[in-house]
């Protein structure tokens, strides 16, 4: 069944992933790979507007309340180019759908949406009025009706007024079957949140997240940088079980006081403790050896050096380059702060594909940011890959007219085997012995804050070949 | 630091090839109430390992779990309490963890275990 799904205008890259992703909760695994999506007549990839294929009301309803982005999910009764196409569409529409919905003893409520323009209140009611020739039966509740009908209308654009390029004008009139809650996201803003740090996820994304994470009730969701916690809440208010790790010592055991820190990020919303927080480095993790396939997933986003840098253990050694250890005499063991050295970005992935492939369940998933250089986007971006995962989504979100970062969604489909282990390792021996080497070519750090000149001759070539940009913004919103 | 945690852990300082179970050294031991979670339990039973999880709960303080278990014993609740209690209820607030061959100490202090390794242990 086709079913009229009206987003949010923001963060377009995530929107088709979201619901993609959310289905795989609610459907069988057939009915996943049924799933499709059409776009409505003249409408641009970018439109707030498309029809998705769900098997049910039942699933598209709770699709759409987990959803952040949806705005409302609908079933369609009508639309067209105008309104005596519309009218002619709904009353074409098959009374067995529509007359259980008109009942008498039924309440009711007519909202009228527009995107991209608005609408007086008299144009409303006028609006609402035009539709008489439907036979409403029931009684009007604009505060708590049992079903919310819909009248919703875009205009047509010019292609350069900062929208996307919606170049006919098209109205929907649709019964609502469910919508997001985005009262979780006043909730949990940041703002209000006591226990912060300088890369604390906000809160709209950590829920989106969570969702691509498929965090639920009796899974185990881990969280190698953890930082301040903010994306474990997320999977956290979903029912997940989190556990997080960090490097820093004073992040995760002493926050800044004894009613402000990781504990108390979960305390504040009533959201169960994490399992367990512990200060380790994702370079070594301290799993046991034969411990794998725990988690259900594992969501991140790596310390990838712009806003604040990776580290790893190891420093003095590795810093200066000599074989010989940095040896710590025996009556300073206790109480020995290790120095720690620069974490590549390049490294830094690896060891979480690596772990993820070895500590994820089979079809658990891996979901991290990683960044991505702008000036990179006329050529094919190449995201990390690993044998053991199938990436299936990567939604970008561009932070400035350099760098983006692309949210990127793994399945784990095969078995971490001897030979994958193998390779691993090898690549974590030479990470070590070049670690200078790949300290520099890592460094997206340098890339982003290096005097623009190399990048702005690069810049106008790409021009002279390229497309001017459109207008509209984009993945910017 | 819960025994879940402590059944997860080992030590990865270079060259031990035997960093598991690390041993347990309390000093101070707390009990905080959980809800049952069964799923969760029966998932995360097949990946412990059992007899560290016998002596960690016993160095803990508490002595109910068998030292022997099949899996069949999942479908008794009186059984998954205890489990429930010795895996996600018993907190090492302060102490350390010790690994077995080195007899290196991993502080636990506030609840948080550090397995940052020395710059030597690397």
């Amino acid at each position: 069944m086709w079913y009229l799904c009206f987003f949010y205008h923001r963060l377009l890259d995530y929107r088709k992933a979201e619901v993609e992703s959310l289905a795989q909760l609610f459907c069988s695994e057939d009915e996943v790979n049924d799933l499709q999506w059409r776009l409505p007549l003249h409408h641009h990839q970018d439109s707030p507007f498309h029809f998705v294929n769900l098997p049910s009301e039942d699933v598209a309803t709770k699709i759409a309340n987990r959803s952040i982005l949806v705005k409302g999910m609908y079933e369609l009764w009508g639309e067209g180019g105008n309104y005596e196409e519309l009218e002619e569409s709904i009353r074409n529409y098959p009374d067995e759908r529509k007359l259980p919905y008109l009942e008498s003893n039924s309440t009711f409520k007519i909202n009228v949406d527009t995107f991209g323009k608005v609408i007086s209140l008299v144009e409303q009611n006028q609006r609402i009025q035009g539709l008489n020739y439907i036979p409403f039966k029931g009684r009007v509740n604009l505060k708590s009706p049992d079903i919310k009908f819909w009248l919703m209308e875009t205009d047509d654009y010019g292609a350069n007024n900062g929208l996307p390029p919606i170049v006919e004008k098209r109205i929907f009139f649709g019964r609502e079957i469910g919508g997001a809650d985005r009262k979780l996201l006043p909730t949990y803003q940041l703002k209000s949140r006591t226990y912060l740090g300088p890369t604390a996820m906000d809160a709209e994304i950590a829920f989106l997240m969570a969702n691509q994470a498929l965090a639920t009730p009796g899974k185990l969701v881990y969280d190698p940088f953890v930082g301040t916690g903010s994306i474990l809440v997320a999977a956290a208010h979903h029912g997940a079980m989190t556990m997080g790790a960090d490097i820093d010592i004073r992040v995760v055991r002493d926050g800044r006081g004894p009613d402000c820190n990781v504990w108390s990020n979960f305390k504040q919303y009533g959201l169960p403790m994490p399992i367990a927080l512990l200060r380790a480095d994702n370079n070594l993790p301290p799993w046991r050896s034969g411990l794998k396939e725990v988690f259900d997933a594992i969501i991140c986003d790596p310390p990838y050096g712009v806003r604040a840098g990776g580290r790893k253990s190891g420093g003095r050694k590795l810093l200066k380059g000599v074989v010989s250890p940095y040896i710590v005499p025996d009556d300073k063991r206790t109480g020995h702060i290790p120095s720690t050295a620069a974490y590549s970005l390049v490294e830094c992935v690896h060891d979480l594909l690596d772990l993820a492939a070895r500590m994820l369940v089979m079809g658990g998933r891996l979901v991290f940011f990683y960044p991505v250089l702008r000036e990179d986007d006329n050529a094919d971006t190449h995201f990390p890959e690993h044998p053991c995962f199938n990436l299936i989504a990567s939604s970008e979100q561009i932070l400035s007219s350099r760098y983006s970062r692309v949210l990127l969604t793994m399945v784990k489909y095969s078995q971490y085997t001897e030979e994958v282990a193998e390779a691993a390792r090898i690549k974590h021996i030479d990470f070590k012995e070049n670690h200078l080497k790949w300290l520099e070519d890592g460094n997206l750090h340098s890339a982003v804050f290096s005097p623009a000149d190399a990048q702005l001759s690069a810049a106008a070539d790409a021009k002279a070949t390229k497309e001017p940009k459109p207008k509209y913004r984009g993945k910017y919103v | 630091m819960r025994l879940l945690t402590h059944n997860m852990l080992s030590s990865n300082i270079k060259g031990v090839t035997n960093g598991f179970p690390l041993r347990i050294e309390a000093e101070k031991v707390v009990e905080k109430q959980v809800d049952l979670n069964i799923d969760f339990l029966k998932n995360m039973f097949p990946k412990i390992e059992w007899k560290a999880l016998v002596s960690a709960s016993r160095t803990m303080g508490y002595a109910e779990l068998p030292e022997e278990v099949e899996p069949s014993k999942l479908d008794s609740e009186e059984f998954l309490r205890k489990f429930h209690h010795a895996l996600l209820e018993l907190h090492l607030e302060e102490g350390a963890l010790v690994c077995p061959e080195t007899g290196r100490r991993f502080p636990v202090s506030k609840g948080i275990p550090n397995m940052l390794l020395h710059e030597d242990e690397v």
